[in-house]
């Protein structure tokens, strides 16, 4: 068996990278976007106060961009290094999207950033323009395939269990791109990106603004930002509502969890709005309703329940109990390859075999789970509601939040108004580190939902991890730590200096060291 | 299109394009980084350095991760066995890796002397240890490492990060080491002029004297050892598993790919020829680092060869060794992954070849003074 506090070491490094790496992404993806458009407002008008723009941006797109290479580069490692079982199990399927997320985003991204921070007198106009474009285009590619990857494990399709290899593997590898689970997470993941990289530039101008400082160029930044701002926050909410949508087959128990639904839902399902929830009854002592709404987002019609927690388990201990039989087929089927008998059973039981898998967190001969172990089991089928509930419902009311600075700030953009709304540009400008903890907010829902699992019905996220030593995992996080905790003091450091110099920060040190009259 | 068999024999083709990719490309960035605090005699003749490299390191990088996201697509079992085993190693690459991303972009954004050179030293650091750890794993693998699977195919790894600094495995990173510096050499020669140019020129040859002399004595330290063979296996044109082989070890096996095939001596004979040829022509830049990037090719060729199929013998239970018939992906992924290869590949070396177009030419001193800000 392994050590739980392996499993539970291995979650939290895993989180703390993913999440950290998760602070230089949605930048990434929504400031590219803006520097294509600064671009193509430089490229179409020849005015340079839009190509000053376009290399300002730029220059903290640059310092952003570094650290989410850097960061990215443990993701590709932490598979192998901590999940090995879970490398080797779904690797056939989980593998394919992120060495073509390498062939196909990760090259057009890299090599068009060189140029996008090296070619702009190498190349004619329209040319750095196109590398601009594709180097925007790159980092969203890299979005889809690796939320193809992510969505797999939330909803996977496409695949089967081979008894020769022990492991999942690939049957469809058009079920695996066209998942809808992965293409409503694709939308809903750079759209926040998108929110993101506006409310960092909507941000940044506001300061100016309030500063009066580089007016020209706040103003033309405010303005594309509010624009693209409004889109992108729309888009991340109907696109969201539609993740909700897709997620009710395959993972009823985190939209249960998610809407503190302890009993089951009859057509059409309530809205819970606020809760108190209480775990240990395993009930609400109080909650606020909106009749109806659930069930529309939830099924798209007004007739069809939605099942609770209660039921969820239920359902789920029949799956364990069948779970068991697949188990013990199978590892009769490994002593004896001829036991037909065995091969019958497995095909019956087949498709519980990751809900028997659940057990081996208790015991490591799953034949012989006690009564106790099941109703263990049954019970951590379904994730701890309250984070659940208090997180979605959080990061929803911070996403309806940006929706209503960007349609605030685009109103007042095309009334050209905004330069006297100082409670706007305030607003702009302390809000500017909430679009950060909504998208954490919005993996941690995803992620935490999807427990028990690592690939939700398939295998179980305590036997995924790696035949490694507690001591060794805590080596490797104070390591992590220590590390990421440097590169942040100096990304911070240098963001901070270069949003403070603003596009006097495109001079050179010489000709900027004249102008202060402080030579170095 | 083919069969199972013919796929398998191509993935081992493919992760090998990509290692010999991440060689000649990443090599010579991380070759430039290695020889950073050495050839650079100054800040600007650093930063003439690293902006040799500066547009096309990120790219270069790709070959890496790309190298990366194929094992764990191809031969799921050896990513996971690898990385999990070899953890403290892998950590050590990955940390050192850090150092690049930052190091490039954040060193000349602050003009302070320490800082500076803070981010030299990183980006040493950075360039030095990957290009040793990578000769260092070919090294273990030679030896074997010891792993073993459970009945549910959990791999288990018996030995510790110490041991996989002896001095055979050294000896390969100093071939590792010597090449991808001989690599940056190369690169920086043809891409710098005066002094400087000198000095990388002198480089280029010393490290291409010692890639000759410790690829030869690895050659001649790996005929002493036990090599791995495949005594009897399953039908390697289906599905299997790595516990059902038998397999022995004997003096001398890593050979025998050579013996059964001596058309293959070419292999390492073209890894010397490279790196003498670059001693030789070590003036006539282009060439020069088109000598080196055939050494970078034939070196990682020649281990390839005498491992086949071998990707990673197993010391302790020799028969859980993972080789290129039985740690493959499914027919479908090999298939699927194929074709996604045989499309994009050409259209990254398009536009990579249209990068190094673009920013083509040498990297001078009035270049740096004169762009202080907007230069790497």
């Amino acid at each position: 068996m392994i050590d739980p506090t392996v499993v539970e070491l291995s979650r939290a490094q895993f989180a703390a990278v993913a999440m950290y790496h998760f602070l230089f992404v949605p930048l990434t993806l929504g400031l590219a976007w803006l520097l294509v458009i600064m671009e193509s407002a430089y490229v179409m008008s020849g005015k340079e106060i839009y190509r000053d723009m376009t290399k300002f941006w730029g220059k903290l797109f640059g310092i952003n961009f570094a650290l989410g290479v850097t960061t990215g580069l443990t993701m590709e490692f932490q598979f192998g290094t901590n999940w090995a079982y879970y490398s080797h199990y779904v690797g056939d399927i989980f593998g394919a999207p992120l060495a073509i997320e390498g062939l196909m985003a990760f090259f057009l991204e890299s090599t068009m950033v060189g140029l996008f921070f090296f070619g702009w007198n190498r190349l004619p106009k329209a040319g750095h323009l196109a590398v601009t474009a594709l180097m925007a285009l790159g980092t969203n590619l890299s979005a889809v395939l690796i939320l193809i990857a992510n969505g797999w494990m939330q909803d996977p399709v496409g695949s089967a269990f081979n008894p020769v290899t022990m492991r999942m593997e690939l049957v469809d590898f058009a079920a695996l791109v066209f998942n809808p689970t992965a293409q409503a997470k694709f939308v809903h993941t750079v759209g926040a990106g998108y929110v993101t990289g506006s409310v960092f530039v909507l941000g940044i101008s506001s300061w100016y603004l309030l500063r009066n400082m580089h007016i020209e160029f706040a103003r033309r930044s405010f303005r594309i930002a509010a624009a693209f701002g409004l889109a992108s926050a729309a888009c991340v909410i109907v696109l969201g509502d539609e993740s909700g949508y897709a997620m009710t087959p395959s993972q009823q128990s985190k939209l249960a969890a998610i809407e503190a639904m302890w009993e089951s839902e009859p057509a059409p399902a309530g809205l819970t709005l606020v809760a108190s929830i209480n775990e240990a009854e395993q009930s609400n002592d109080w909650e606020i309703k909106v009749p109806y709404v659930l069930g529309l987002i939830a099924t798209r019609s007004a007739n069809t329940g939605l099942p609770g927690i209660r039921e969820i388990r239920a359902h789920n201990r029949e799956r364990i109990k069948s779970g068991i039989e697949a188990v013990a087929a199978l590892e009769a089927m490994r002593r004896d390859p001829h036991d037909s008998a065995a091969r019958e059973l497995f095909k019956a039981h087949q498709q519980d075999m990751g809900y028997g898998l659940l057990l081996r967190r208790y015991t490591e001969n799953v034949r012989a789970a006690t009564p106790e172990m099941i109703e263990r089991a049954v019970f951590d089928s379904v994730p701890k509601v309250a984070p659940l509930f208090w997180g979605f419902r959080l990061m929803v009311g911070l996403g309806f939040s940006f929706l209503a600075l960007f349609a605030l700030s685009f109103w007042f953009a095309v009334k050209n108004e905004f330069r006297q709304k100082t409670w706007l540009l305030k607003w702009a400008l302390y809000g500017m580190p909430l679009p950060w903890i909504a998208s954490q907010l919005g993996w941690f829902v995803a992620e935490y939902g999807r427990q028990p699992w690592t690939v939700f019905g398939l295998l179980p996220t305590h036997i995924s991890a790696s035949s490694l030593s507690a001591a060794n995992i805590w080596g490797s996080i104070a390591a992590f730590v220590g590390f990421y905790t440097l590169l942040l003091v100096a990304e911070l450091y240098l963001m901070f200096k270069y949003a403070r110099l603003g596009p006097t920060a495109l001079q050179g040190y010489a000709a900027a060291a004249g102008r202060s009259g402080t030579p170095t | 299109m083919f069969d199972y068999l013919t796929l398998k024999l191509i993935w081992w083709l493919l992760v090998g394009v990509l290692l010999i990719g991440f060689a000649v490309m990443d090599g010579h960035d991380m070759g430039v980084g290695t020889l950073l605090p050495f050839l650079g005699k100054d800040d600007t003749d650093r930063r003439v350095m690293i902006n040799t490299v500066a547009p096309h390191w990120d790219g270069n990088q790709v070959w890496f991760i790309t190298a990366g996201g194929a094992i764990f697509a191809a031969w799921p079992v050896v990513y996971a066995t690898a990385f999990s085993g070899m953890y403290w190693a892998l950590l050590l690459v990955l940390f050192a890796l850090f150092f690049r991303p930052v190091g490039f972009d954040y060193r000349s954004k602050l003009q302070d002397a320490r800082w500076r050179s803070a981010w030299d030293y990183g980006l040493f650091a950075g360039s030095a240890v990957p290009a040793l750890v990578f000769g260092v794993a070919f090294g273990n693998l030679f030896q074997g490492v010891p792993f073993y699977f459970d009945d549910s195919m959990r791999s288990f790894y018996t030995g510790s990060f110490w041991a996989l600094l002896n001095p055979m495995a050294l000896l390969f990173g100093v071939v590792s080491l010597s090449l991808l510096t001989l690599q940056g050499a190369t690169f920086l020669a043809h891409r710098t002029e005066g002094p400087l140019q000198q000095r990388a020129l002198k480089a280029a040859r010393l490290f291409a004297l010692v890639l000759l002399v410790a690829f030869c004595a690895a050659g001649f330290w790996v005929s002493r050892i036990d090599g791995f063979v495949i005594k009897s296996i399953g039908d390697v044109g289906s599905a299997l598993s790595p516990m059902m082989k038998v397999v022995a070890r004997e003096q001398g096996a890593w050979f025998g790919n050579y013996q059964k095939l001596p058309l293959l001596w070419l292999i390492p004979a073209l890894g010397c020829a490279g790196a003498l040829g670059v001693i030789v022509l070590a003036r006539r830049t282009l060439l020069a680092f088109v000598a080196s990037s055939v050494a970078c090719l034939s070196v990682i060729l020649t281990a390839g060869v005498a491992l086949f199929p071998f990707v990673l013998p197993s010391s302790s239970t020799p028969a859980a060794s993972l080789t290129a018939w039985d740690a493959c992906s499914s027919y479908t992924t090999l298939n699927v992954m194929f074709w996604v290869a045989v499309i994009f590949t050409p259209i990254v070396l398009a536009y990579t070849g249209w990068a190094y177009h673009v920013m083509a030419g040498k990297v001078t001193r009035e270049y740096i003074v004169g762009n202080d800000k907007s230069l790497y």
